[in-house]
């Protein structure tokens, strides 16, 4: 309750949901006539709700895709999971904490998760460094990964990074390199492997950890070669562009799953996942379990098969 | 594109304006120099001075590691479409008929197959000229076929990239492609084909996050900007000037990020050595039906 930060868009909401709760106060204090008037608020309220949500532009669903009160993997690992050991390191330089991963049990079930990870306060932001990893994050994300691999677990990741970190250390200690080893390493993961964009699916950060037999995308959150800004930036040289670039870019869920890039799209409740995370982490686990339930049965070869034939499909050209 | 001919005023020693005509004359981007046109063809553009390497079409350095006359192209009916009807302030199909007209391809990769000192190769090389050398679904499926072919026939896939890395107008798909290319590099590596990645200025984006720093060896031209983020991009993020020599061929080999820098004029030599001392040729009469035979890139099928 006390982080009320909210969307431009989500005022009008914010503002009658407000009012609503006033009345239900007097209500529940005994005023008893205002029952049909909580009843009729109640529904006004759900009515925009549902008018504001169903014409959102692929602009406002990438501001809610980086909603600061958005439920992070860490939230959602809380929700889904009855069990989650964290683990960390890369064994090699460090332990970035943009990305978390562990053992879990999903369930019932035992598997490897691994999740980029944003900071809610200002503190935790910069420990997590805004969510976008450094070389050693990718490389404890192979790690546990080939760790998975060792013991038949499942790989189950969660995308919610604005990209991998550009920065000094990062090029120096091979940025490029871990990514495209990670993209090589869950192309060629010898158990089932699931990922599911939760917030921002930001470019070769969050492919690096997305190449998957299975990708699902919560119903707001993004995935996108780069971000609207920054296309806005290169092609009109103005930034304030990014609504049409991201119009342009086919970055939605629901453009995603038209493309054939995405398997399912998950749906979030009424008001995005930040007005009922509860809510938001059960449809997941539901589609989680699901989708693990369809990938149990198939045989070794069959899964690396149809993993690269999936990818291997992706590209629309002439010619030929 | 690369090759920018300097006829805007250079600069010379002496601070005074010269005019560069159009066309004989050529500025180092390195040092400043003005060359000669000619002269720096012949030293397949290359600074004398500086050795400065300028950034050369996909076909010259194609002609420049291959035995004369060999290169075979594969795949040259494959052409860009606009599968998001692409909102931009110029439209996609214009940019890339624009580009046609620019470049000798179809699309920013030329691949297919060529000898090197007798031995066969499959090779690519990207035309930077073509959209920033920017991968597309046209880049990333003639990608994935050379290095399928080199899963097939067994011979070593060599990829001269130069790129600014994903395309934007080809929005996810093209971010695709680096899932694509890397799953079939994966498979080379599986089976031992050689793939030797060979990284030009400037290779930078997608391309570097996937095939181009998978290869077995990397090895790059000198001076060369490599990276995954572009140094303008990191000094906005952290706002700091970068080091000195920052993401050029000499600070990634010093960072261990690739194998070895080679001059272009001893690329030639140097490949062929590696393919020899990689893929040892298997005396023609004891290859058949020895395990090794499968190895051998060179014995014929």
């Amino acid at each position: 309750m006390s982080s009320r930060q909210h969307l431009e868009f989500e005022k009008p909401v914010i503002e009658l949901e407000s009012k609503l709760k006033e009345l239900e106060e007097l209500y529940v204090e005994g005023r008893s006539e205002l029952k049909g008037e909580v009843a009729a608020l109640a529904k006004k309220v759900t009515d925009l709700k549902k008018r504001i949500f169903s014409g959102l532009t692929p602009w406002q669903i990438t501001q809610l895709a980086r909603h600061p009160n958005r439920p992070y993997t860490l939230d959602y690992i809380s929700h889904i999971c009855e069990d989650f050991i964290e683990l960390h390191g890369d064994r090699c330089y460090g332990d970035d904490a943009a990305i978390v991963g562990g053992l879990a049990r999903i369930d019932g079930r035992a598997v490897v998760l691994i999740g980029h990870q944003k900071g809610r306060t200002t503190k935790e932001k910069i420990h997590r460094n805004f969510g976008m990893p450094n070389p050693e994050g990718y490389r404890k994300a192979m790690r546990l990964m080939r760790l998975a691999e060792r013991f038949e677990r499942p790989v189950v990741t969660f995308i919610d990074t604005p990209g991998a970190f550009p920065g000094i250390g990062a090029e120096e200690r091979g940025q490029a390199e871990a990514i495209a080893t990670s993209l090589m390493v869950m192309s060629g993961l010898r158990v089932p492997s699931l990922s599911v964009i939760i917030g921002e699916g930001g470019s070769g950060g969050a492919l690096a950890i997305g190449v998957a037999d299975k990708v699902m995308m919560m119903e707001y959150s993004t995935y996108s070669v780069i971000s609207p800004e920054g296309c806005a930036a290169i092609l009109w040289k103005n930034g304030g562009k990014a609504d049409v670039a991201a119009r342009s870019l086919k970055i939605t869920a629901r453009d995603l799953l038209k493309l054939g890039i995405i398997d399912k799209v998950i749906k979030e409740p009424l008001g995005a996942a930040h007005s009922d995370t509860a809510a938001a982490a059960k449809n997941m686990k539901k589609a989680i379990v699901s989708a693990l339930g369809e990938l149990d049965g198939m045989e070794r070869g069959d899964l690396l098969k149809k993993r690269y034939d999936k990818y291997r499909g992706m590209g629309i050209f002439k010619g030929d | 594109m690369a090759l920018r001919d300097s006829r805007a005023e250079a600069e010379n020693r002496n601070g005074k304006t010269v005019k560069v005509p159009e066309g004989l004359w050529l500025k180092c981007n390195g040092c400043g120099e003005i060359l000669y046109k000619k002269e720096i063809e012949r030293n397949l553009y290359v600074c004398r001075k500086c050795r400065y390497h300028f950034r050369i079409n996909a076909r010259v350095r194609l002609s420049i590691v291959l035995d004369e006359g060999t290169f075979k192209e594969y795949d040259n009916t494959l052409k860009p479409s606009d599968p998001l009807k692409f909102e931009d302030l110029k439209v996609y199909s214009v940019r890339i008929k624009e580009s046609w007209k620019a470049s000798s391809s179809k699309d920013a990769v030329i691949c297919g197959e060529g000898l090197i000192k007798r031995k066969r190769v499959l090779i690519g090389a990207f035309e930077f000229g073509f959209m920033g050398g920017s991968m597309g679904s046209v880049v990333g499926e003639k990608i994935t076929r050379l290095f399928e072919r080199g899963l097939d026939e067994n011979h070593p896939v060599i990829i001269i990239s130069s790129s600014g890395g994903a395309r934007m107008q080809e929005g996810i798909l093209s971010l695709m492609q680096m899932a694509k290319t890397s799953a079939a590099v994966a498979r080379l590596k599986e089976r031992g084909v050689p793939y030797i990645s060979i990284l030009t200025d400037p290779t930078t984006g997608g391309v570097t996050a996937s095939f181009a720093m998978l290869g077995d060896l990397i090895i790059a031209e000198p001076k060369a900007l490599i990276g995954f983020a572009g140094p303008r991009v990191i000094e906005q993020t952290i706002r700091q000037s970068l080091p000195d020599g920052f993401q050029r061929s000499e600070y990634l080999l010093e960072h261990g990020m690739v194998d070895l820098i080679v001059d272009r004029k001893d690329m030639r030599d140097t490949l062929s050595k590696v393919l020899d001392l990689l893929v040892p040729e298997v005396p023609a009469k004891s290859a058949r039906g020895s395990s090794r035979s499968k190895k051998s890139p060179h014995a014929p099928n």
